[in-house]
């Protein structure tokens, strides 16, 4: 790979860079010797820690598969119920009429400015005190309420985008044919939001599989990482446990961005769209920040050469909030 | 109504949380630009350890790194930072958590700053026979923060409100005091709604400063 940061490289460079690779290669190999010699210390490589995992199927069937169920069940539970949320947030934040307009923008923004923590530890306390679910399935139900709030808003925003991504001529060409705006919405806008916006909804995927870790580990939900404690309680193997949870983390969601830069690149390439796509690097900045224009700032158009390629060219992994 | 603020620190638990935030911020910038050099360095081995750190970072929920460094490091390896004290070992492990997560982000952020730099501003330096490091150094990287701002914002905003996972550790900031504050009154809505507002009152100037900076830093292209 050649770069325009550096010149092709000559003799003296080679050197300089096998030198510079070497030195690198015994700081890590340094790095990962001190983690082994402690590990080695406290007897965490012993084979009867990470037998439960690598051999026999207990400590899945047990502890990993149910956690993993309950995580999956939210976070699908999650994206169903605060899509359409999200989508009636977000058009409505395009109204023309200012009272409508503007206090869906109040909601958007406040709910957007508060941790997800914050929301689910209310969702829990709400349903104690006004509802008469079970105990045991409050921490669910706080959990999706956490996630729906914090995520709705956040769609609601990309569903804003995406349709602001189209092209002007669409709502323009709409109008000229003499259908109304609720018709154009509808026929004409939305459609086409739906496929710009799909690669956003999918990272934002990855986003709320991560957050509901979140209530595991405060509001006690049997998810992934709450049974991996119980697990390592039983086991006695915390590092053992929380490295193939996030192991099965890592899985989930590295295959969902990669879904998601799949479709990007599709999008992007695709004859039939108007090849407008809002990809997952903008999703980065609706997530993170309030109505403040803060982001936006990078990532210009694509249009000229860029200095590194990004993640809309050499197809790594697009970027999502965190 | 709001008679338990006499009663629990709550500006001592958001102070905690600006104290999380703003030591992680300094930390993951170090760490993350770091990060940023090497994924676009000449060295195909920084490149790859770069885009692999970046690339699991993210991919790894914040509240796993969390409990990793508190049960994992302090309490089975005994890596305890150099605190004696149990609050300030769990607020340190907790910036350790923080900023090994948010430098992966603050690195994209950068990346994604470097790419508005035009071609031509490298190549003009490496025709005056700059190094990688003066060409990173001395052209690009100084225009690339300037046009960072806004994706660094929203990592910074994102990072305030990450720092409500310090409360799994039991760090006291304000996601901790909201849950011990619910349990022991029967006050939920006034609680929440100073809770709130605390996160708003963070987390929305620190947007429009910000977001204002970096209009008026920004290269005019």
């Amino acid at each position: 790979m050649t770069s325009v940061l550096y010149d092709a490289q000559g003799p003296r460079a080679k050197r300089r860079n096998i030198l510079y690779t070497a030195l690198f290669v015994v700081a890590f190999a340094a790095l990962l010797w001190w983690v082994y010699k402690k590990l080695d210390d406290k007897g965490q490589l012993a084979w009867s820690l990470w037998k439960p995992f690598l051999s026999g199927t207990e400590a899945y069937s047990t502890y990993i598969w149910p956690g993993l169920e309950n995580t999956l069940e939210a976070a699908a539970l999650a994206m169903v119920i605060g899509l359409p949320l999200g989508a009636v947030l977000g058009i409505a934040r395009l109204s023309d009429h200012a009272w409508v307009r503007i206090p869906v923008a109040i909601v958007v923004e406040f709910f957007r400015a508060i941790p997800v923590l914050v929301l689910m530890i209310f969702g829990l306390a709400l349903f104690a005190q006004y509802t008469d679910v079970s105990s045991d399935d409050r921490p669910f139900y706080a959990v999706v309420t956490g996630l729906v709030l914090y995520n709705a808003s956040v769609l609601a925003e990309i569903v804003r985008a995406g349709i602001l991504t189209l092209p002007r001529g669409q709502s323009e060409a709409a109008l000229a044919i003499g259908l109304r705006k609720n018709q154009m919405m509808r026929l004409v806008l939305l459609p086409q939001a739906v496929t710009v916006m799909l690669p956003a909804i999918v990272s934002q995927l990855v986003v709320i599989v991560k957050d509901t870790a979140l209530g595991g580990a405060v509001l006690t939900f049997p998810e992934l990482l709450t049974s991996a404690n119980t697990m390592a309680g039983y086991y006695g193997n915390i590092i053992a446990s929380l490295t193939v949870v996030a192991v099965i983390y890592l899985v989930i969601n590295l295959s969902l961005t990669s879904f998601a830069s799949w479709l990007e690149q599709r999008l992007r390439k695709g004859k039939k769209s108007t090849g407008a796509v809002l990809g997952a690097q903008d999703v980065a900045g609706i997530a993170g920040t309030a109505a403040t224009g803060a982001g936006g700032a990078a990532g210009g158009p694509d249009l000229g050469a860029r200095l590194v390629g990004g993640p809309h060219r050499d197809g790594d992994a697009g970027g999502h909030a965190n | 109504m709001f008679d338990f603020l006499d009663k629990y620190d709550v500006l001592g638990a958001f102070w905690t949380t600006v104290q999380l935030t703003l030591l992680s911020a300094v930390g993951s910038l170090v760490w993350g630009t770091l990060l940023a050099a090497m994924r676009v360095g000449p060295v195909p081995l920084m490149r790859g350890f770069g885009t692999a750190y970046v690339n699991i970072v993210r991919n790894i929920p914040l509240t796993v790194i969390i409990l990793f460094s508190s049960l994992g490091l302090s309490q089975t390896l005994g890596i305890t930072l150099g605190a004696d004290d149990f609050k300030v070992q769990g607020f340190r492990l907790a910036v350790l958590g923080l900023i090994v997560y948010t430098s992966a982000f603050v690195c994209e952020a950068i990346r994604s700053g470097i790419n508005t730099v035009p071609v031509g501003q490298a190549e003009a330096a490496r025709a005056i026979g700059l190094s990688f490091t003066q060409v990173l150094g001395l052209i690009v990287l100084p225009q690339a923060f300037r046009a960072a701002i806004g994706p660094l914002t929203n990592v910074l905003i994102a990072l305030t409100k990450n720092t409500t996972v310090a409360a799994a550790i039991g760090v006291a900031e304000a996601a901790f005091l909201m849950k011990e504050m619910i349990e022991n009154e029967a006050q939920l809505l006034a609680i929440s709604a100073v809770i709130a507002l605390g996160f708003v009152c963070l987390t929305l100037p620190t947007g429009l400063i910000l977001g204002w900076v970096g209009k008026k830093v920004a290269v005019k292209r």
